[in-house]
């Protein structure tokens, strides 16, 4: 098998990094730049980029920092925000950008990215899938835009796939940023959905909680977000990665 | 002069970026078989579909001053991924004959149930033979991988490195001063750069 990842999942906003609890209150952690140097030596194994003002606003892509932070990044590079074309994907891709993340894209233009992923082979497209639990506990999809979404959290991972997207990170609204663990449960359901790789994001704060994620669900990668950027909870601002072989033992 | 050949496939700024990071600057990135001439290292990239590689190598008439370099000069070169498959007789994926540089055949994944095609990711490599360059300085190097074909030696001797995915495959070849890598160097951290920084020095 290919080795398991583990991968920090970075917010931008206007190019700076902030990091969010449940997706509210983004908190300023410092630049992107000097951000991916610490990352290269920390020997990340991938690195997930959102750009989460790009899509709220309705902004472009903001290629000139990419280009700079391609440009310092020597690992496998994953970004999302803004993406509206397969002319984007090209350019994405042009700068040295491994996989294009996709969000809203997979409702509201569906066939852009039927066509990236035929175009420039699936394993290039990550769809991003963002969960809450409803107040009765059941598992709903997220919609950025406030947008009502037609399917049931079943049916819109069976819709994603027949996308033919290559990998699916799934993040947990309710855990994200809280430093509580993943929600297993969520991620297991959709492990037994897809085929495809799965990445579990969302509410990472531990060691063991990758560890745990990892082994007892047999997904392929875990996102960090908090344990990347900052010391502890409520901490001051760190820019730090685990070691590989303090997670990952059997290799 | 390192030369990249850009033949109007995939990226190769990364591959630059690398170079400039570890400190050589002397890296340009060309499609003109005029200046190729020139190179004192050659690496040839690429992404893609084996045929559409092959045909784009003809558009832009580079197969003779390749062949040149690489065979009667002799100048060390370097084909990364598609660059590497392009480098053998033919690919199960096209009807394009390869370069021909190596007794090798490019074959399509056959794979025990649960290994999904692309192998896509980070693998451990094994070094196969005593050489000179590309030392694997440590069992835990780990390279980055995509990939839906891979390349087979018909000789040992060629191979440098070997990989498990299902089962094993070549994922670095040698002969003389052409070197074949699957891997992506240039995505793979500081161990894509210790392979580019003897790359530079040989």
């Amino acid at each position: 098998m290919a080795l398991k990842r583990i991968m920090p999942c970075l917010l931008l906003q206007d190019k700076r990094l902030v990091k969010t609890v449940q997706f509210k209150n983004p908190a300023y952690i410092g630049d992107p730049i000097n951000a991916v140097k610490i990352y290269n030596d920390k020997e990340v194994d991938e690195l997930v980029i959102l750009d989460i003002s790009a899509t709220k606003l309705n902004k472009s892509i903001d290629f000139d920092l990419l280009k700079d932070f391609a440009a310092e990044c020597f690992m496998p590079l994953a970004y999302g925000g803004g993406v509206r074309s397969v002319d984007d994907f090209q350019k994405l891709f042009t700068l040295g950008i491994e996989k294009v993340v996709v969000n809203s894209l997979l409702i509201d233009k569906p066939d852009i990215v039927k066509e990236a992923a035929e175009k420039y082979g699936n394993q290039s497209v990550l769809a991003s899938i963002d969960i809450k639990k409803s107040i009765s506990g059941e598992y709903e999809v997220f919609s950025h835009s406030k947008r009502e979404i037609q399917f049931s959290f079943r049916g819109y991972i069976d819709y994603v796939i027949s996308l033919n997207v290559g990998e699916i990170m799934i993040t947990s609204v309710d855990q994200e940023g809280t430093w509580n663990g993943y929600d297993t449960e969520l991620i297991k359901i959709v492990n037994d959905l897809v085929d495809v790789p799965i990445i579990a994001n969302g509410g990472c704060g531990t060691q063991q909680d990758i560890r745990d994620i990892l082994y007892k669900t047999d997904i392929q990668a875990a996102a960090i977000g908090s344990m990347a950027v900052y010391q502890k909870k409520d901490m001051g601002v760190l820019i730090r990665f685990p070691k590989r072989n303090q997670i990952i033992k059997d290799e | 002069m390192i030369y990249i050949v850009d033949y109007g496939l995939g990226n190769l700024s990364s591959i630059k970026n690398m170079f400039k990071h570890i400190g050589i600057r002397d890296v340009k990135i060309t499609s003109d078989k005029n200046e190729l001439v020139k190179a004192d290292k050659i690496i040839l990239p690429g992404v893609g579909a084996f045929d559409n590689g092959m045909q784009h190598l003809k558009e832009y008439d580079l197969i003779d001053v390749l062949n040149k370099k690489a065979l009667v000069e002799k100048v060390p070169f370097l084909g990364i991924c598609l660059g590497m498959q392009l480098m053998t007789r033919g690919s199960e994926e096209g009807k394009e004959k390869g370069l021909a540089w190596f007794e090798a055949e490019t074959k399509k994944f056959e794979l025990p149930k649960g290994y999904k095609v692309p192998h896509m990711g980070w693998n451990y490599v094994k070094a196969k033979k005593n050489i000179k360059s590309f030392l694997i300085r440590d069992i835990k190097y780990r390279f980055y991988f995509v990939h839906s074909y891979y390349v087979q030696c018909d000789k040992d001797e060629d191979v440098l490195f070997e990989t498990e995915y299902g089962n094993k495959f070549h994922s670095a070849i040698q002969k003389d001063n052409i070197i074949g890598m699957q891997f992506h160097p240039e995505k793979s951290l500081n161990f894509g750069m210790d392979i580019l920084q003897q790359f530079a020095k040989l």
